[in-house]
């Protein structure tokens, strides 16, 4: 009898967390349509938006482009050492640069920044729950969702591919500091390697595509997150925590589908 | 400091008349509940509120005060009864409708709900910059004026974060009354305020109420500085109303809820002890 | 912070994104290849093109000269047609080849053109009449067996 009621028990909670989840995910969509559709006003207040880019873009500059050398060094390390194997360490440009553009570019920037601008949103949206101030504004005849997340929400779209760029950017330098000053393969062959198989279109454009997907995905989730926080100190901690969980796996499942589109015949 | 910083004086014991017996918030038959399966806030709630006059909303903690600011704002939707502002239906309001109706309201939260991202003088712009198209020259002198009459013109450039709670709450009034409308509400603005601040916050309300000529809706359960400024009273207890009269009336009244809560008694209609087991069944002590 | 102070800070962050942009487009990407020459087409007929695709590259002495345009099936003569861009500023003979070549071992598969002595040069819409098929493996293993069972057989014959 006992372990009926077990049984049960556990179909019960599993039809709760489903029930959840689906709720929270429609609540999601009807949020991020509305953001969406509240925006046009934005193009006559620019400075709301730009206000936000400081706030999630320049703010993320340094710790992107600091890992993104170090990934660049660490390529250009064990790139060697894997094609030296096989002869190949001319390949090494080659091999840097599509691993950056295709997928750890845009891929590491989005957890990056999930971990610094989107908590930092998460926490601010929550606090600002939590203060009553979003309900001082609806009182006041303003839209929250306009005011306070259509911005954020567009700032981190327009960042995101700004700051994987850079990612890449500073990684080939990476790539090329270690492999050629310090290794000694050749400088000639890094670059022409590079150049003659890294297309523009379908691995630098495919990468910014990506970075662009991210984007809306890790900044709506942030916001979503602050947003329906408990507005209690310990909610507004869970928050962020499910901000970095949710955004990091979104990420990745996403890249393993923008990945299968792009790059399979 | 000369009288001359401070706004004009009508003495927080002189009370304007109501301009007229014209209501400007009518609550009929409501009743409301957070959702179905939790306890009934409200029932068969009937409220009413004349132009130009003060009024207190009263009763002890959760029994539902908060609850017919936010329903009068628009913010829930009672299940069931009329919540009428200017003469029209707060719950059927469409979503444009409402932010008219709420352009007309001024709300103070508990604890001022400032922005605290902006300076004092951005925080009471606020509301002018979204809904006027007001040039800078114009909109400096309206919110400097605003500043001016909660005393706090001087403290235009601090931050949120510096100044004290006291001074917040002026200034979310300040920014309550930027666009100086006819309905303003307050969320429990004495609690947790010193005796000066106690004493100004006081006097503000009322007067701004007159110069205003607006209608002051006030959710609180402090009894002393209430009655000094207010014109009606109204006494909640388990959703209903308890009791309700002018200050004066209430002070002679031999309501049994209404002599606990102004002598502050520690027990009689609202009890001391929560429900519960009996000192016999907890301490084990033998039925006597 | 001032507003004009946010407004130069959010634009050198963005310039710095561009400047990483055109990096990654002049530096490291081919952006050589994505060339906006006028062109001229080509059409060619091949038995079997293999695993050639569009956008592959059409080669002459191993210099792109240009692009794969159009893949497509005659159903009258059941063989496939391929269209091809050249740029304008080569010109070949009206008698050249065109094969289908791999590069490397196992790699891409691209056009390769061979200029014939004609004085005639090929012009937009003209077709190419000497083509070599893709080199299919299937074939060329059972090609291989048959020789080998040919001359085993030649062999027992002379062994008689």
């Amino acid at each position: 009898m006992m372990i009926l009621h077990k049984a049960l028990d556990i179909f019960a909670s599993l039809g709760f967390f489903v029930r959840r989840n689906l709720t929270s995910l429609g609540l999601a969509a009807r949020m991020f349509t509305a953001a969406i559709y509240r925006s046009a006003f934005l193009l006559k207040r620019p400075r709301l938006v730009i206000d936000q880019i400081l706030f999630v873009g320049n703010h993320s500059f340094v710790i992107i482009a600091v890992s993104g050398l170090f990934v660049g060094f660490v390529l250009g390390l064990q790139g060697y050492y894997t094609l030296n194997r096989y002869g190949s360490e001319q390949a090494l440009g080659l091999l840097v640069a599509l691993s950056l553009t295709r997928e750890l570019g845009p891929v590491i920037t989005a957890l990056l920044f999930a971990g610094r601008a989107g908590t930092s949103l998460t926490a601010e949206i929550g606090l600002m729950k939590a203060g009553e101030q979003l309900s001082a504004m609806e009182m006041m005849a303003v839209d929250p969702l306009a005011r306070v997340i259509a911005p954020r929400l567009w700032a981190g779209i327009i960042a995101m591919p700004i700051l994987a760029t850079i990612f890449t950017a500073v990684g080939v330098m990476g790539g090329y500091f270690v492999g050629v000053p310090l290794i000694g393969v050749d400088s000639g062959a890094f670059w022409s390697q590079m150049q003659g198989g890294v297309d523009l279109f379908s691995d630098i454009g495919n990468g910014l595509i990506k970075s662009l997907v991210f984007g809306v995905a890790v900044t709506f989730i942030a916001l979503y997150q602050g947003f329906e926080a408990k507005p209690t100190p310990e909610g507004v901690s869970q928050a962020t925590t499910r901000t970095v969980v949710v955004s990091s796996l979104s990420v990745l499942a996403l890249d393993f589908l923008l990945t299968a589109m792009m790059f399979s015949n | 400091m000369t009288d001359d910083n401070l706004p004009a004086l009508h003495g927080s014991q002189a009370k304007a008349q109501s301009f007229s017996d014209e209501v400007i918030v009518s609550i009929r038959d409501v009743n409301f509940a957070y959702a179905p399966e939790e306890r009934q806030i409200l029932s068969g709630l009937n409220m009413e509120f004349k132009r130009g006059q003060v009024v207190a909303v009263m009763g002890g903690s959760g029994c539902g005060k908060t609850t017919i600011l936010r329903l009068i704002g628009g913010q829930y939707a009672a299940q069931s009864g009329q919540v009428l502002f200017e003469g029209q239906d707060i719950g059927k309001m469409t979503s444009s409708q409402l932010m008219n109706a709420r352009r007309r309201m001024g709300m103070l939260f508990q604890f001022g709900a400032l922005f605290t991202d902006l300076s004092v003088y951005e925080n009471v712009a606020f509301p002018l910059r979204e809904h006027t198209d007001l040039t800078e020259e114009l909109l400096r002198s309206l919110v400097l004026m605003k500043l001016n009459a909660v005393g706090l013109r001087g403290a235009r450039d601090l931050m949120p974060a510096q100044i004290s709670g006291g001074m917040a709450r002026r200034v979310a009034l300040a920014r309550a009354i930027a666009l100086d409308p006819p309905l303003i509400m307050y969320d429990e603005p004495f609690a947790g305020l010193d005796p000066i601040s106690l004493g100004i916050t006081a006097r503000l309300i009322r007067d701004l109420n007159n110069a205003l000529g607006a209608t002051s809706l006030l959710v609180t359960h402090d009894v002393e500085e209430t009655f000094a400024i207010a014109d009606y009273v109204y006494f909640i207890a388990n959703g209903r109303i308890g009791a309700e009269g002018t200050p004066e009336e209430l002070s002679r009244s031999t309501d049994p809820f209404v002599r606990q809560f102004l002598d502050a008694s520690p027990d009689g209609p609202v009890p001391f002890n929560y429900p519960g087991p009996t000192m016999a069944q907890d301490f084990g002590l033998r039925a006597s | 912070m001032r507003k004009s102070a946010i407004d130069i800070w959010v634009g050198i962050f963005v310039a710095i994104g561009l400047l990483a942009a055109l990096f990654l487009a002049l530096k490291v990407g081919n952006m050589n290849a994505v060339s906006f020459q006028p062109t001229y087409k080509v059409s060619a007929r091949f038995d079997n093109i293999g695993g050639l695709k569009p956008r592959a590259p059409v080669k002459s002495a191993g210099v792109v000269v240009g692009r794969i345009a159009n893949i497509s099936f005659d159903d009258k003569t059941y063989q496939a047609t391929v269209v091809m861009t050249i740029e304008q500023t080569y010109q070949f003979p009206k008698d050249s080849s065109a094969k289908i070549l791999t590069s490397g071992l196992l790699g891409e598969q691209y056009i390769g053109l061979e200029a014939g002595g004609s004085d005639e040069m090929l012009t937009d819409g003209s077709k190419i009449a000497q083509t070599q098929s893709a080199i299919v493996l299937e074939n060329l293993i059972s090609q291989f067996l048959y020789n080998k069972a040919a001359d085993s057989g030649q062999e027992k014959g002379a062994a008689k």
